[in-house]
């Protein structure tokens, strides 16, 4: 077992190159809605009960059923793209909500086949096969290539993050150890860490904490603010993620409409899909940041 | 390392669901509901009417609520007891006093032990739906068939008996099944089940034993979810459910009738710093909107009629 992952430079806040986000903005905005498909017997564990676990296998089916159908129409109210963190699984059981996406002009990343399929213990090829076999699925269906990988469940390996660049992928989002993006450092090619969110994820602050929607709103609104606050110096990221069988319950959804009015009513925001993101950073800062962590190594 | 070849292998990856229930139909998409005198809200209130062992199994796993610290925890059990004592006659003043009935979903050791609260039940028409045995049998994967089928007929059996109620309804101890659960259920006369929570509205199930009508049974703005699991306050529990009260009563507008579930616990909602809170909810849902008050046995027959329906 490693002792350390070895998958970023410490740059603290402090010091680090500079970044500037398209037309100025202080704060990259971006939301992703994790669209997903849990099995109801799957063939290694997941269920916190004894399979079949309806209480927890119905609530999810409510995101799919329900909850996705009021995300999508609060997020068009704003003009929010979403960048889907997509069980590619979804795309043979459900076409319908990847054809809705699709239309909304939301971009597509990788969650694996299945979130109750857990990619622990997964040997490379394994591995590869399983992110191949998504990106494959997410393509055939929507027509877009796939640029971006999420762990199903959030589970990993030592290794997963290697084998990204080798097929297609271009940003992770496995790791949460900053507000910029960043290099990261794999076997070949290059691979972006965008932002994502621990706390403000929806699913923990509002589904394992059971935070109210206003302490939720609260928190996501405090983020935005602080984080636009330091963006006049450096270009910041703020990401939502959610689950539409979380915030898209009726006794939520307003604390979605909360926060998107509130991101939307400010100037300096770029409204971002992850995909965009990664993209500026690689083509404008990537470079720049590998260069300055080599010379601070090189220092120590 | 490596995981072995079934976890890669999809066997049920196809369109549609992973099970043969019913199939997927996205609530927006369906025909619009529409409830007696044009309510945009059918009220459902639910009231677990539960025991608790004092000596509550530790497998398959312990329902929220059921006892958990070592045995004899007399304290989780007089706490959960006080609820049959005390606070569903609490309950049952707040909804008399606003012409209210709600749906009993009853462990049927209650009704051995207490047929008092089961006449009180009764006499207020309120519909008794059976929630098993007690909450220290829960249906679960592990069961066998057989016993399955005896826990689901002898409850069935004593609370028809109590209750003299054809007792449609049936709720597995939390929200809990086997895959043989609903099968089971139609097979014993059961007509509408209230265990799965991915909808806002009724729905139909098929088993090989006939069609059961899936109530949407709240988990989500239980008092349970919001009062213990999260340890909330009553203005926290009050505030969810005024927000999915007035996010389904404005869908109801556009896309037919909705259904406002409450699942109200007598040891959780019955205590004197909550009924009041309890109490004004209430009296804002029926007095802003446009509610039809229902039974699950009312909620389902309605269904079952306008799906009968000629379209």
């Amino acid at each position: 077992m490693l002792k350390d992952p070895g998958r970023y430079a410490y740059l603290p806040l402090i010091e680090r190159p500079k970044i500037t986000w398209p037309g100025g903005a202080r704060v990259a905005v971006w939301v992703a809605p994790n669209i997903e498909f849990y099995e109801l017997q799957p063939p290694g564990p997941f269920w916190p009960r004894t399979v079949p676990d309806i209480l927890n296998y119905s609530h999810r089916d409510y995101g799919n059923r329900a909850g996705v159908w009021r995300v999508m129409e609060v997020m068009q109210r704003f003009g929010v793209r979403g960048s889907v963190s997509l069980n590619a699984g979804l795309c043979d059981h459900i076409p319908a909500i990847i054809d809705a996406c699709v239309g909304l002009g939301w971009e597509l990343f990788s969650h694996g086949i299945y979130n109750t399929r857990l990619i622990y213990g997964m040997d490379e090829d394994q591995v590869r096969a399983m992110i191949r076999d998504s990106v494959d699925t997410i393509r055939r269906k929507s027509g877009q290539e796939v640029r971006g990988f999420l762990a199903p469940a959030i589970s990993s390996t030592e290794t997963f993050l290697d084998l990204l660049p080798e097929l297609g992928i271009r940003y992770t989002l496995d790791m949460v150890f900053d507000d910029q993006p960043m290099p990261v450092r794999v076997r070949q090619g290059r691979l972006v860490s965008v932002p994502y969110s621990f706390e403000l994820n929806d699913i923990r602050a509002m589904g394992a904490r059971g935070f109210p929607p206003e302490r939720y709103a609260a928190m996501a609104k405090a983020a935005f603010d602080q984080l636009y606050e330091e963006g006049a110096e450096t270009g910041m990221v703020l990401c939502l993620p959610i689950h539409p069988f979380i915030i898209g319950e009726p006794h939520r959804i307003a604390a979605l409409d909360e926060v998107l009015r509130h991101v939307t009513s400010r100037e300096a925001v770029w409204l971002a899909t992850a995909g965009e993101i990664a993209d500026w950073y690689l083509a404008h800062h990537y470079d720049a940041a590998v260069a300055f962590a080599a010379e601070r190594e090189g220092q120590r | 390392m490596s995981v072995p070849p079934d976890h890669l292998a999809y066997p049920r990856r196809k369109a549609g669901l992973d099970h043969d229930w019913f199939v997927h139909s996205p609530v927006r998409e369906r025909p619009k509901l529409q409830w007696p005198n044009g309510a945009r809200i059918a009220l459902w209130i639910t009231v677990p009417v539960e025991f608790f062992p004092l000596d509550q199994p530790a497998q398959p796993f312990r329902p929220l609520g059921a006892l958990d610290r070592a045995y004899p925890d007399l304290w989780a059990y007089a706490n959960r007891d006080y609820g049959n004592r005390v606070g569903i006659y609490r309950i049952m003043r707040v909804l008399d006093r606003l012409g209210l009935r709600a749906t009993a979903a009853v462990n049927a050791a209650v009704a051995e032990r207490h047929p008092r609260l089961v006449a009180e039940i009764v006499r207020r028409n309120w519909d008794i739906a059976a929630s098993g045995i007690d909450m220290g049998h829960v249906h679960h994967g592990g069961l066998a068939r057989d016993a399955e089928q005896e826990l689901v007929q002898r409850a069935a059996a004593i609370l028809r008996r109590a209750s003299g109620q054809p007792v449609e309804g049936w709720h597995s101890p939390a929200h809990s099944q086997s895959m043989n659960t609903l099968e089971l259920v139609a097979g014993a006369g059961f007509s509408y089940v209230m265990d799965w929570i991915n909808d806002d509205l009724p729905y139909e199930m098929r088993t090989a034993a006939g069609p059961l009508v899936s109530l949407p049974l709240t988990h989500e703005w239980s008092d349970r979810n919001i009062l213990l699991q999260h340890e909330l306050m009553i203005e926290d529990y009050a505030s969810q459910v005024m927000n999915a009260f007035r996010c389904l009563d404005g869908e109801a507008k556009d896309h037919g009738g909705r259904v406002l579930s409450l699942s109200v616990t007598p040891w959780i909602m019955g205590y004197p710093h909550r009924i009041a809170g309890f109490a004004r909810l209430l009296e804002s849902i029926c007095g802003g909107g446009s509610v039809w008050p229902a039974t699950g046995a009312e909620l389902a027959a309605e269904f079952r009629r306008q799906q009968a329906r000629p379209r």
